[in-house]
């Protein structure tokens, strides 16, 4: 049986964490994540869990320290945000490539700088080609139930790679809403227990990032490449079994109301549940808007997606992150390369919004539906790379 | 947005635990049923400096996340905010705004750019010195927006808010009783004039 409770962001993930009950929490506290470490800390003392709560002094070493765990033989766990995750840069990519399934709650905040502590998407997006597997919750309950999923995921035999659950920093970190929580028993019965392949402790002799030399590291990323491949099977698989076990159904993305869609948002993150309430009043107005909320976006479900927006006429990647490429953010360049092979692409344009927490209300997403209703209309896409919510109108095209 | 949703801002100032207030309504709403959302909007954060928090309210889920900037009702739980900050900005003609003051209604209209909805003070900070022997707006102010809302049931609020300050102060348990105090005085002196 569910829980009917109501929790924060973070507290919905520490409670996951509590369940799972972890080899290792390797702690540096930043805002918004700080939270996490501090409610698990409150478990270690309570006894509520024995895991081994390692307090750093940098995420550099948070990062090393899940490393180290995970390759003993332990699920490691931590928690970052914003400069703590470009901190541990160099460590994710050692994570990722020596294979390690360690899991890393992050509460998306803008990276500096100028120094800001509010929700964008820049620093998991910076992330992005770091090797880790990335899923993005609209709120706590999606955050909590990523959480649960998480380590099946990333310890599948053919992935064996790490994972980041993101969620929005304040929006939904700090928002206490309504939640499902599952019991003890049933979670840890889904979870399960941790049975690596190899480790460092059990005998016989491994080496964990060593150095790899030209005649093999080309072969070690490409098996890499092809283990984020394997992700997409096993996210399946998992949100499979967690929907038959839970009763909540979760894939690559959430299509609402795309069935007949004509003009449609692909976005990531706790906007999602404004542009429903938008999509809600448009579609009482008898306009055929639709939404992609894309949870997962490593692996990229670039067939999936194009296949979902093969049908619309015009199309708005909503980007919360700044590309700082000249033409676009990373979503937008992911999506529309996704699109390129269909026979028919939608016309698309990139919005780039909620930059260093920025608000974006409902009015503000119907203004990105009228926009492309005007593009189907005309034919004509104008400005394809947009900043909406300036306070320089001049710069505001939408 | 559905229909029956109330839609409640927060004004106060860093320190005087209006965050905390917020989310005490947002536990009782939610005791009582319903769908809650509380959440706070941060910026640099100081001892007393202005801060917002937010609430929504509603028989169904709500799956909006920005901040209100039409509310149904507006706390401010620090009077000196009406001179530095918009409080009333967007609020319904038809919703209400509850002052944490000891002056009537009325002498604080000039401050409210024209606001022609129901103004109510509160003087909390009297209330809380007695029944907490110090100044704790926060209490008293949410007591008065439930009053002057009516988004909960009172009986029931009070019920929950019981249970509510035993879990909040299980470690102070000598707090309990101030609190409640504070409640069910606040509830009889919101005044409208």
């Amino acid at each position: 049986m569910s829980i009917r409770e109501r929790l924060s962001g973070n507290e919905a993930v520490a409670h996951a964490m509590r369940q799972i009950n972890p080899g290792v929490f390797a702690a540096f506290p930043i805002t918004p994540s700080t939270e996490i470490p501090q409610y698990f800390a409150q478990y270690v003392a309570d006894g509520a869990v024995d895991t081994e709560y390692v307090t750093v002094e940098s995420e550099h070493s948070s990062m090393s320290t899940c490393i180290g765990a995970q390759a003993a033989g332990v699920r490691a766990v931590t928690a970052t945000s914003s400069a703590g995750m470009a901190f541990m840069y160099e460590m994710l990519y050692v994570a990722a490539s020596s294979r390690l399934p360690i899991t890393l709650a992050c509460v998306n905040r803008a990276l500096t700088g100028p120094i800001n502590i509010n929700n964008d998407h820049s620093d998991s997006m910076g992330a992005r080609d770091s090797g880790w597997l990335q899923l993005y919750a609209e709120n706590g309950q999606e955050a909590y139930d990523n959480f649960l999923q998480a380590m099946r995921i990333a310890e599948t035999a053919d992935v064996r790679l790490p994972i980041m659950i993101c969620q929005d920093g304040f929006i939904t970190s700090h928002a206490v809403e309504n939640i499902l929580l599952e019991e003890d028993a049933a979670v840890k019965a889904f979870v399960g227990d941790y049975t690596p392949r190899h480790t460092l402790l059990q005998g016989s002799a491994m080496a964990v990032g060593p150095y790899d030399t030209v005649a093999f590291c080309m072969e070690h990323k490409v098996q890499q490449a092809e283990a984020m491949k394997n992700a997409k099977r096993a996210i399946l698989n998992v949100s499979a079994d967690f929907e038959k076990t839970f009763g909540r159904k979760y894939g690559f993305f959430e299509a609402y109301r795309m069935e007949d869609a004509e003009v449609a948002l692909v976005l990531i993150g706790s906007t999602a549940g404004t542009a429903k309430a938008c999509v809600e009043g448009l579609r009482e107005k008898g306009v055929k808007a639709g939404l992609i909320k894309l949870r997962v976006f490593r692996p990229f479900p670039a067939k999936e997606l194009a296949a979902a927006l093969s049908h619309v006429k015009a199309v708005a990647v909503m980007d919360k992150s700044e590309g700082n490429n000249g033409c676009g953010g990373p979503l937008y360049a992911e999506t529309a390369a996704a699109c390129y092979d269909l026979a028919h692409r939608p016309k698309m344009i990139d919005v780039v919004y909620g930059v260093a927490g920025r608000d974006c209300e409902v009015g503000d997403i119907e203004r990105v539906y009228r926009h492309l209703l005007r593009i189907a209309e005309t034919g004509e896409v104008g400005e394809k790379y947009i900043h909406m919510g300036v306070r320089t109108s001049e710069q505001e095209v939408l | 947005m559905t229909q029956n949703m109330v839609e409640i801002r927060w004004h106060g100032r860093g320190g005087q635990g209006t965050k905390t207030a917020c989310l005490l309504l947002a536990d009782a709403a939610f005791a009582a049923g319903k769908y809650v959302q509380g959440f706070p909007e941060y910026g640099p954060e100081r001892m007393g400096a202005p801060i917002t928090a937010y609430n929504r309210i509603s028989d169904a889920v709500c799956t909006v996340h920005s901040n209100i900037y039409q509310p149904d009702y507006v706390v401010v739980v620090d009077e000196s905010l009406l001179h530095t900050v918009d409080v009333t900005a967007g609020l319904k003609p038809e919703g209400a705004i509850v002052i944490n003051s000891p002056k009537a209604p009325k002498a604080l209209q000039p401050l409210l750019k024209g606001y022609a909805g129901r103004t109510y003070t509160i003087d909390a900070r009297r209330i809380s010195e007695a029944h907490l022997g110090g100044n704790f707006p926060n209490t008293p102010m949410l007591a008065a927006v439930v009053q002057v809302s009516k988004v909960l049931e009172v009986e029931r609020f009070l019920a929950d808010m019981t249970e509510s300050f035993q879990h909040k102060f299980s470690t102070k348990p000598q707090v309990i009783k101030g609190n409640m105090n504070c409640l069910t005085e606040s509830l009889k002196e919101v005044r409208a004039e």
